[in-house]
């Protein structure tokens, strides 16, 4: 891999920033591969970043991620309260063989409506071999949509079930999508998806046993998340505590549950409007400045532990490395120890 | 970690609406370690080459069976160069006649596969096709 910027590597950059599609395809491409060419690229265009919404659509298989991505877009492209319609980028991500590597990337069957508009980008990612719904790039993708101007980047996760809730820490706004008729009540009450939506979309609702899963989804937010109890304390408004350490901004949102049927447009515009009210929320609050920073730091934390564990491996002699690991394999140290042993020297 | 994976889109232009070939491709090249990016039925050689451009793919397939080839698969190879995508490469699998393959192979088309065609062999041939020509 050559380390050096390509010579286009400069007007990579421009080429982006002045609407130039394939450049920004090429570019998606690096960062996806981790390319060095390319994160020099996106140091360039990270001070544009900062600008755009980011939606995650999540949910199980199966329920309409696509078909609603797919309607959200339309939407956006012709807002039918006259506004000016905005730049929409689609991220979908599809899971990865775990035993080739491999991947059909199948969500843009359901996106044909978006064909042909240049206010649109949609791009699949393979999971590749992340285990939390996204890919490990996805993040850095977004960004580069952002810095090329998207309004809205939609991130279509893998289809999730109780754990993939990495898209709540890089989207501003999530959206969990149900369908009737996909579990039981017990579902509903496991901790995890639900508990990441900002808004809960019952999609298929022209399915029989809609009601049954509203009223399950809805229990479920109310245990979740009591009302918030505001009163009256020696005249002043006090905002009680709630029980897991909620900000403000948590516990004043109050997460709608929503109907749509999307393969029809059912109920979209309801949806658009909710992420419209949710972003307003997270402004008011403050809770957008606290979701990037949470986001960027996060980020930071993870590439400064890759860079620190490459640098140490890089100082540390491999037959020392070694040694140490067949101890551990042989049960004579423990892991705990293993680090101290490595890192202290013992 | 910098893992270059090929990128293939598997396309159906036309109106034919048999994608029962396309689907086992697809898949064959999916146990081959390829990223696939499958678009389904009736795609105009426009939409192709519209996906083809946002994925950035190493590959396009296309998948004919209503006989309209000698129609729709120059339109796609034009749009791709006309988008800069000269690099892309293009296979055509479905019912092609044995006297239209030169035709296709004139204006670049990497491969034609007709009924009966081992998978294995598209596989090595997109493999052979893309390497050398992408790999950054």
């Amino acid at each position: 891999m050559n380390n050096a910027p390509p010579p286009e590597g400069r007007s990579l950059a421009s080429a982006v920033l002045g609407g130039d599609r394939l450049a920004l395809a090429r570019l998606l491409t690096q960062i996806e591969n981790d390319a060095p060419a390319g994160m020099l690229v996106l140091g360039e265009l990270f001070p544009h970043t900062g600008k755009a919404h980011l939606v995650g659509v999540t949910g199980a298989p199966g329920t309409g991620k696509s078909s609603l991505v797919n309607q959200l877009a339309l939407h956006y492209r012709r807002p039918p309260d006259g506004k000016a319609p905005q730049r929409v980028a689609i991220l979908a991500v599809d899971p990865s063989s775990p035993f080739t590597g491999g991947a059909i990337l199948g969500d843009r069957v359901r996106m044909r409506d978006l064909a042909g508009d240049p206010g649109v980008f949609i791009r699949s990612m393979a999971a590749r071999g992340s285990l939390g719904g996204l890919a490990p790039a996805t993040a850095g993708l977004a960004q580069v949509f952002d810095a090329a101007g998207f309004d809205l980047i939609l991130i279509e996760t893998v289809g999730a079930g109780q754990a993939e809730v990495d898209i709540a820490r890089l989207a501003h706004t999530t959206l969990v999508v149900e369908a009737p008729g996909l579990g039981d009540d017990i579902q509903a009450i496991k901790a995890g998806i639900l508990e990441i939506a900002d808004i809960l979309v019952v999609n298929k609702a022209d399915r029989p046993g809609v009601d049954n899963t509203e009223r399950a989804l809805r229990n479920m937010l109310q245990l979740a998340h009591p009302a918030p109890r505001i009163f009256q304390h020696h005249g002043r408004l006090e905002v009680a505590a709630a029980p897991a350490a909620a900000t403000v901004e948590e516990s004043l949102w109050e997460t709608p549950v929503l109907r749509s049927v999307a393969i029809e447009g059912a109920g979209v515009a309801e949806v658009a409007e909710a992420i419209a009210r949710h972003r307003l929320h997270l402004e008011q609050t403050g809770g957008w400045e606290r979701r990037e920073r949470a986001r960027l730091q996060a980020e930071l934390e993870a590439r400064l532990r890759q860079e620190l564990l490459e640098r140490w491996r890089e100082s540390t002699p491999s037959t020392q490395y070694d040694e140490i690991l067949e101890r551990l394999v042989a049960r004579r140290i423990s892991p705990g120890q293993a680090v101290s042993e490595l890192i202290d020297g013992g | 970690m910098s893992e270059r994976k090929i990128r293939v889109l598997v396309a159906k232009p036309g109106l034919d609406g048999h994608d029962r070939g396309a689907k086992v491709v697809a898949r064959a090249l999916r146990d081959a370690g390829m990223e696939v990016i499958y678009t389904g039925l009736r795609q105009t050689p426009e939409m192709v080459a519209e996906a083809a451009l946002q994925e950035d793919v190493d590959a396009v397939g296309l998948s004919i069976l209503s006989g309209a080839h000698m129609a729709l698969v120059p339109r796609v190879v034009d749009l791709l160069k006309a988008n800069g995508q000269e690099h892309v490469k293009v296979f055509v699998g479905g019912i092609i006649p044995d006297e239209d393959v030169p035709r296709l192979a004139e204006i670049g088309v990497v491969g034609v596969y007709g009924p009966g065609t081992i998978t294995e062999d598209i596989i090595n041939d997109i493999r052979r096709a893309v390497q050398g020509t992408t790999l950054e």
